[in-house]
C-alpha cells in the first residue's frame, strides 16, 4: 500500500501506552485493557495491521463494542476503534440501496432512509450497533422466520484483509468468503463498507398484535402459528414462573402497514414522530430509571415484576407503533443494564429446532429454579436456516436469558451453564456467538461440526496467515478449536 | 516457555487479573507470586534467575494457577518497553505491578565506602522501578485504572550509618512512589508503598548487626495483599514498623548522630 509517509511516521513514534484503555462487554460483567486506536479511513487500517506485525501484537475490529460478550475485545493488544468510519456514502431513495461506511450506526442509517419510506431490513433489539459488527455477528431481527439474517440483504461488501488485500465481496463474486466473513466476528478481515437493500414501508407505524401465552407449549405454538400472518413476532417469557406456568408469557406480532391503510402516513413517516420519548409515562426521566429498577433486580424482586407484568399482559390487544418505538424498545431505558449492580449481566441464547424446543426450555428453566439461579429476563424469537458458515440459526426458535452475575453467584451460574450447553447440545440445537459468554471450543466444535471448522480454518490461513487478527473470543473458542 | 501452564480465559464468570511481578525469583517476590496466584489471578514473573522463575512457574501451574517468567536485568533499561508489551499481551492485560527487585550491598563498616555497591543498589532499588513504572503508569493513567506496588524498605525512612547506599536507594524510591500516587490518584489509579522490617529472606544474610522482629516474607505477602484489596497507600508489614520509624523519624538528628545502627 502507498499511503500517506508523514501519517505512517506519525503513527510509528506514537506513543502506543496513552492508548491504553479499559473497556467493557455490554453488560459491564467483562473489563478488558487494550490499546484502543481509531480508524478514520481505510488507510488507518492498513497501518494497524502493519503496526501490530511490528509489535508482535494481534488486532481486533470493535464497533460500538455492545456485544454481550468479548467479540470486540482483545486483551493486551490492539482494538481498531471503527466508529470513526461513519459516512453513509450514497443513498438511492429510488431505488432503496445505500452504501454504507462500516461505523455507521443503525440510528444513523434508518434516521437517513426512513423519511424516503425505507427502514432497514433487519435490525438488532438496540440502534446502537455499528454495521461493521452487524455483518460481524451477523444479526437476526424479529422477523428473522421472514426474511433471514442482516447478510441476506447485504448486495456487496469490500474490507481489508490482514493481509493487506482489499476484497470486494457478494453472494456471487468470492461467495465463500461472503458468507464466512459475514458471520465470522472479524476474525478473517476488517469490513470497510457495505452496500445494503433497505425495505419499503408506507407508514411510519407497525401494527401489533399483543396476547398472553399460558405455558411453554402455548408460547412456541403461537410463535410457530402465527408467524406466517405477520412480518415481525417476538416473545416475552416469564422465566420465573414455575409448574404449569412455566413459560408462560406474551407475544407481539407486528405487521407493516399496506399501502393506504395509514391515512396520515405524511404525518407518521416524519423523522419527529419516530423519535422515542424523553420521559417514561411522561413523568420519570428515563435516565434516572435505572437507579429505580436495581432495588427489584434480586431474585424475589424479579418474581414480582415478572409477575406484575404477566397481570397486565393478561389484556390482549391490537394497536400501532412506532416503527422505532417497536423495534427499540431496549433504547427507550438508557443504561438500564447499570440497574443489574457491580457484577454486570450475562445472557445466554440457545437456538433450537421446533421440534426439540419445548423440552429442553423446559428443562433448562426447571434447572434454573432449582440451582437458586433464575433468569431474570427472557425473550423467544421465531428463526429460519441460513447458508452463513458459523450461522447460529435452526428451523425453529431462540430463547434468550438474561442472568444478573454477582460475586456469590459466579460458580452456580456457571454450572448451570454448562449444564445448558449439554441440553441444547443433546437437543440439535446452536449459539450465537455475539452473546453467549461461557462457550467453549469444545461446545462450538460440537454444533458446527468438523467440516465448517475445518472450511473456517482454511479461510483464517488464506486471510491471516499471520494471525494478526485475534480478539478474546477468538483465543476462548477458534484458536485452538482442534484438528 | 517451558511449561506453558493452560490458557486462562478472562470470562463474565470466571473473572482474572493480570499481575507483573518484578523481583519474583526468590524471597518476598516469590511468596507474593505463590499467594497471588491462588486469587485467580495470571502472573508474569520477572528476575534475572531463569532457573528459579522456570521452577516457580512449574509449582503454580502444577495448582491450576497461571505464571510465565521472563528472565531479565532490570538494568536492562532500554528492554523494558519491549519485555512490558510482550508480557501484556501475553497475560491478556495488566492490573497490577510490584516491584519487589531489590539488592541489599552493605559497604562493609561504619567507616567503609563503596560507590560500585552504592552505584549497584540506586540503578536496581531506584532506576530500575523507574524504569519500570514510567512506561506502566503511561498506561495506567491513560486506563484510568490499575494498581502500582513498590516495595520500600524501612531503611529508607532514615539515612543511618550502617548503609547509606541502600538507605538512598530506597528513600528515592519512596518518593518516587509518593509523587506518582500524587499523580495517579486522580486517574484512578492505585499507588500502595510497602515498607518490610526484616523478613527472612536470602537478603537477610547481608544484614549486619541486630535484626529484630523478623518475619517470614509469606507474612508480609499476606499483609500486601491486604492492603491491595483495601487500597491502603503506605503499609509498613510487621505493622509494629510503623511506631518504630515514628520514633526513629522524631529522634533528633544530634542523637542519631552518635548511634550506631
Ligand atoms: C440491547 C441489545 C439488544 C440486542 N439485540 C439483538 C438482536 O435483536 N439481534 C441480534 O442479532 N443481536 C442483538 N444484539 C447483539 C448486537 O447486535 C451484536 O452484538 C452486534 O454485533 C453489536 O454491534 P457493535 O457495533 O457493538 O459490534 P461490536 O461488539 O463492536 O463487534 C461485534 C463483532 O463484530 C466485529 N466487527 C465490528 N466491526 C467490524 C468491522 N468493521 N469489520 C469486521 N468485523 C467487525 C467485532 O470484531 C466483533 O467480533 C443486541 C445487543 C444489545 C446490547
Ligand atoms: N529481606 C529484608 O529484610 C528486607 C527488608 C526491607 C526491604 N526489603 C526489600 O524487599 C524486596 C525483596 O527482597 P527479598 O528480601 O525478597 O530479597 P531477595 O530474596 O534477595 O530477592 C530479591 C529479588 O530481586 C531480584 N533481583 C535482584 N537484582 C535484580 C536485577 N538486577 N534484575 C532483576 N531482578 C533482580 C532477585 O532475583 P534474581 O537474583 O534472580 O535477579 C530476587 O528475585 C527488596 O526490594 C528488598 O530491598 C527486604
Amino acid at each position: 500500500m502507498s499511503g500517506n509517509p508523514e501519517a505512517s511516521k506519525a503513527r510509528t513514534s506514537m506513543n502506543l501506552y496513552e492508548t491504553f484503555t479499559q473497556l467493557e462487554n455490554f453488560g459491564h460483567s467483562l473489563t478488558s485493557s487494550c490499546y484502543r486506536i481509531r480508524a478514520t479511513n481505510t488507510e488507518d487500517i492498513h497501518e494497524a495491521f502493519q503496526l501490530a506485525k511490528r509489535l508482535g501484537l494481534t488486532v481486533t475490529a470493535r464497533g460500538t463494542g455492545i456485544s454481550y460478550n468479548d467479540a470486540s475485545l482483545n486483551g493486551g493488544n490492539i482494538v481498531l476503534d471503527m466508529t470513526g468510519m461513519d459516512r453513509i456514502l450514497d443513498w438511492d431513495p429510488a431505488s432503496g440501496v445505500v452504501r454504507c461506511e462500516a461505523g455507521v450506526t443503525l440510528e444513523d442509517l434508518w434516521k437517513r432512509v426512513e423519511p424516503d419510506g425505507w427502514w432497514p431490513p433487519v435490525v438488532s433489539g438496540t440502534m446502537k450497533t455499528t454495521l461493521g459488527g452487524c455483518l460481524g455477528a451477523n444479526i437476526h431481527g424479529k422477523n428473522n422466520f421472514r426474511v433471514g439474517t442482516i447478510g441476506e440483504h447485504v448486495t456487496e461488501f469490500t474490507a481489508i484483509l490482514p493481509t493487506g488485500a482489499r476484497v470486494t465481496c457478494s453472494p456471487q463474486k468470492n461467495a465463500d468468503l461472503f458468507y464466512a466473513m459475514i458471520g465470522g466476528l472479524g476474525m478473517l478481515g476488517v469490513f470497510t463498507t457495505m452496500t445494503l437493500q433497505m425495505k419499503r414501508i408506507y407508514s411510519g407505524l407497525i401494527e401489533v398484535d399483543a396476547w398472553h401465552v399460558k405455558n411453554l407449549k402455548h408460547q412456541l405454538d403461537s410463535l410457530l402459528e402465527h408467524a406466517p400472518d405477520h412480518d415481525y413476532i417476538v416473545g416475552w417469557l416469564d422465566t420465573t414462573a414455575r409448574g404449569r406456568s412455566l413459560g408462560r408469557g406474551q407475544i407481539h406480532a407486528g405487521r407493516n402497514l399496506r399501502e393506504g391503510e395509514d391515512a396520515q402516513a405524511q404525518e407518521t413517516m416524519k423523522l419527529t414522530y419516530q423519535h422515542l420519548p424523553d420521559r417514561l409515562f411522561g413523568v420519570m426521566p428515563k435516565a434516572l430509571l435505572h437507579y429505580f429498577m436495581n432495588p427489584f433486580l434480586n431474585n424475589f424482586g424479579v418474581r414480582l415484576i415478572n409477575a406484575a407484568k404477566y397481570m397486565t399482559a393478561l389484556r390482549d390487544h391490537t394497536f400501532r407503533q412506532s416503527h422505532a418505538g417497536f423495534h427499540f424498545l431496549l433504547d427507550y431505558v438508557p443504561d438500564w443494564e447499570r440497574s443489574f449492580g457491580r457484577g454486570g449481566l450475562i445472557q445466554y441464547q440457545s437456538f433450537l429446532p421446533k421440534e426439540t424446543a419445548e423440552n429442553a426450555w423446559r428443562e433448562m428453566l426447571v434447572l434454573s429454579h432449582r440451582r437458586g439461579t433464575p433468569s431474570y429476563l427472557g425473550v423467544t424469537k421465531r428463526h429460519r436456516p441460513d447458508k452463513f458458515l458459523l450461522t447460529h440459526a435452526v428451523d425453529g426458535f431462540s430463547l434468550a436469558m438474561d442472568f444478573k452475575v454477582s460475586d456469590g453467584n459466579r460458580a452456580t451460574l456457571g454450572t448451570l451453564l454448562k449444564d445448558f450447553d449439554r441440553i441444547v447440545l443433546e437437543a440439535g440445537g446452536r449459539f450465537y456467538f455475539a452473546k453467549n459468554s461461557e462457550t467453549s471450543a469444545e461446545t462450538a466444535r460440537a454444533f458446527l461440526g468438523e467440516g465448517v471448522i475445518a472450511k473456517f480454518k482454511k479461510l483464517k490461513q488464506r486471510c491471516d496467515p499471520n494471525n494478526l487478527l485475534e480478539s478474546d473470543l477468538y483465543r476462548r473458542i477458534f484458536k485452538d478449536i482442534g484438528p | 516457555m517451558s511449561d506453558s501452564p493452560k490458557p486462562a480465559h478472562r470470562t463474565p464468570l470466571t473473572p482474572r487479573r493480570c499481575g507483573l511481578i518484578i523481583g519474583a525469583s526468590g524471597g518476598l517476590g516469590a511468596a507474593l507470586a505463590k499467594k497471588l496466584a491462588g486469587q485467580e489471578t495470571s502472573l508474569a514473573l520477572v528476575a534475572r534467575s531463569k532457573d528459579k522463575l522456570d521452577a516457580l512457574c512449574r509449582q503454580i501451574n502444577a495448582k491450576g494457577g497461571y505464571a510465565l517468567a521472563y528472565p531479565h536485568d532490570v538494568c536492562d533499561y532500554d528492554k523494558v518497553p519491549d519485555l512490558l508489551r510482550k508480557i501484556v499481551a501475553d497475560l491478556g492485560g495488566l492490573d497490577f505491578v510490584i516491584y519487589a527487585a531489590g539488592i541489599n550491598l552493605p559497604p562493609g563498616g561504619i567507616d567503609r565506602y563503596n560507590f560500585e555497591n552504592d552505584r549497584l543498589m540506586v540503578e536496581v532499588n531506584l532506576i530500575g522501578a523507574m524504569a519500570w513504572l514510567t512506561p506502566v503508569a503511561e498506561m495506567f493513567q491513560a486506563a484510568g485504572a490499575g494498581q502500582i506496588v513498590g516495595i520500600g524498605s524501612v531503611a529508607g525512612d532514615r539515612g543511618r550509618v550502617g548503609n547509606p547506599g541502600y538507605n538512598t536507594s530506597k528513600a528515592g524510591l519512596a518518593t518516587y512512589l509518593e509523587a506518582l500516587r500524587n499523580r495517579l490518584t486522580r486517574r484512578g489509579v492505585h499507588v500502595l508503598t510497602v515498607k518490610p522490617g526484616f523478613m527472612n529472606t536470602e537478603m537477610l544474610k547481608a544484614a549486619q548487626g541486630a535484626t529484630p522482629f523478623v518475619i517470614e516474607p509469606e507474612k508480609a505477602a499476606e499483609d500486601i495483599f491486604k492492603a491491595m484489596t483495601k487500597r491502603k497507600q503506605v503499609i509498613y508489614t510487621a505493622s509494629l514498623w510503623r511506631w518504630i520509624m515514628l520514633a526513629i523519624q522524631h529522634t533528633p538528628s544530634f542523637i542519631f548522630r552518635r548511634l550506631t545502627f
